[in-house]
């Protein structure tokens, strides 16, 4: 049995539940059916009711997910810190709205739940003694143009080692590890008047890894880049290609893995994140959760199709099922 | 990232009196991959062939005229931090506009702002759709 699990994020079916054509459970019943029966949910996304979720509700949850083979696996939570117009959130309220997400999250069942990049450390802190009363892992989400060793993470980092949790750490989502650029992305701006020549010289330019305000200087600047392309140029701002081979120095500080893409091949192949470095490297440390899709390619691709996350996924998880056997197989004849 | 989803073109109607109208009405959604409390929508723009509407002139009501809470003015939305707009679920936009939508082919257009807050700037949504209601 492998110590990596596969599941869905319910974000990865946007597209067809904001038009009504998936139900979550539909969503649910689809992960099931590909092997990927753990489901991380977005509550105030699934939930229409949220934050009022009644017993009643959590129930039919859990006998939903129990038709279907599925369990949860992660919480994404929000924190409104500009609720009120012209004014932050104090600290007090901030705390507040965090603990009443654990604790919906430990009604649910579900132990792992993705902060916000951007809460801040020492709020989250404050929010460790409740979570360890909840029994829920806050994972601060790596997100690019973020990356593990970036300084605001180890600041997360410094909290969890200072005070010997378990209940404080990270969640990485694989945007952090964008190899090549997505050619979803290129796709788009050349349809919105980038021209070949200038998208391909930022196509490039990613390529190479050259420090992305060079490229938008040269795009914006030398080459008198229209609108389409310096917004091309711009997206290298986000699009960071961390070393995968750092993750096992920050495996002991996570459980569960947004596993981002943004288009898979007809051969099941990811064009963009660099799986075939991150899945071996995972094997290798013995890392043990959830590789969880979120399939984010439906913004760069309705306005000329038809979005199909489902096949979307279903490829992604075929690519996962053979890099995880493969890398596993190298693990035995070592 | 719904942009051409957030107006329900063919929910487009007059309101008041149907021999005079005072307004008109339409269904669109939030533009967001998640609800949000009201009080963090901050602007929902409207124009009729790029001509932009008084802000004072919008009504917002997230139960669709089911008439369990009142339209609320944009103004009013400001401090409803009870209440959301869930996602993917219409919500009735209300127009006062004198006479109803004008006959004939126009473009409507909506722009949403949402203050979202992770994000460093508002978020905006913009829709327009070329509409008609004779």
């Amino acid at each position: 049995m492998s110590k990596i699990r596969r599941g869905v994020s319910l974000y990865s079916f946007q597209e067809e539940m904001f038009l009504g054509q998936m139900s979550v459970e539909d969503c649910v019943a689809f992960g099931a059916s590909i092997g990927a029966p753990g489901v991380e949910i977005l509550p105030e996304q699934n939930m229409p009711t949220f934050p009022n979720i009644t017993d009643a509700q959590v129930g039919e949850w859990q006998d939903m997910l129990a038709r279907h083979g599925a369990h949860f696996t992660c919480y994404d939570m929000f924190l409104d810190t500009k609720l009120r117009k012209g004014e932050l959130m104090s600290d007090e309220e901030q705390v507040a709205s965090i603990q009443r997400d654990l604790a919906l999250c430990n009604r649910l069942g579900i132990q792992n739940m993705r902060v916000l990049i951007f809460v801040r450390p020492d709020i989250l802190e404050k929010c460790v003694p409740f979570a360890e009363k909840m029994d829920v892992h806050m994972g601060v989400e790596v997100h690019a143009p973020w990356h593990l060793e970036h300084a605001w993470i180890l600041r997360t980092i410094e909290v969890a080692d200072r005070l010997g949790t378990r209940h404080l750490g990270v969640l990485p989502d694989m945007g952090i590890f964008m190899k090549h650029y997505p050619p979803e992305f290129r796709a788009r701006f050349e349809r919105q008047g980038a021209r070949p020549e200038v998208a391909q010289f930022i196509v490039d330019q990613h390529e190479q890894k050259i420090m992305c305000e060079y490229t938008i200087y040269e795009v914006a600047v030398k080459m008198g880049g229209n609108k389409a392309e310096i917004a091309m140029a711009e997206t290298l701002r986000h699009a960071p290609y961390a070393n995968p081979k750092r993750l096992k120095d920050f495996a002991p500080y996570f459980r569960h893995i947004q596993a981002k893409f943004y288009g898979m091949t007809q051969d099941c192949e990811d064009p963009t994140i660099a799986y075939d470095e991150v899945i071996p490297e995972l094997v290798k440390c013995g890392w043990e959760g959830t590789l969880s899709s979120e399939y984010e390619g439906n913004r760069w691709i309705q306005d000329v199709m038809e979005v199909d996350s489902r096949e979307q996924v279903r490829r992604q998880h075929e690519m996962f099922k053979t890099l995880i056997a493969k890398a596993e197989a190298g693990l035995e004849t070592v | 990232m719904f942009d051409k989803y957030l107006i329900d073109a063919a929910s487009l109607r007059n309101t008041g009196p149907a021999d005079a109208p005072t307004g008109f009405a339409f269904e669109a959604k939030l533009g967001y991959y998640r609800g949000l409390g009201l009080s963090m929508i901050e602007k929902l723009d409207i124009a009729i062939d790029g001509e932009a509407l008084a802000r004072e002139a919008v009504r917002f009501d997230e139960t669709c005229g089911a008439g369990e809470l009142p339209p609320l003015t944009l103004d009013e939305m400001e401090t409803a931090y009870d209440r959301r707009w869930p996602f993917g679920a219409p919500a009735t936009i209300l127009v006062d506009y004198p006479g109803g939508f004008p006959k004939g082919e126009h473009a409507l257009s909506l722009r949403e702002q949402l203050r979202v807050s992770y994000l460093p700037f508002p978020s905006i949504n913009s829709d327009e759709k070329t509409v008609r209601l004779d």
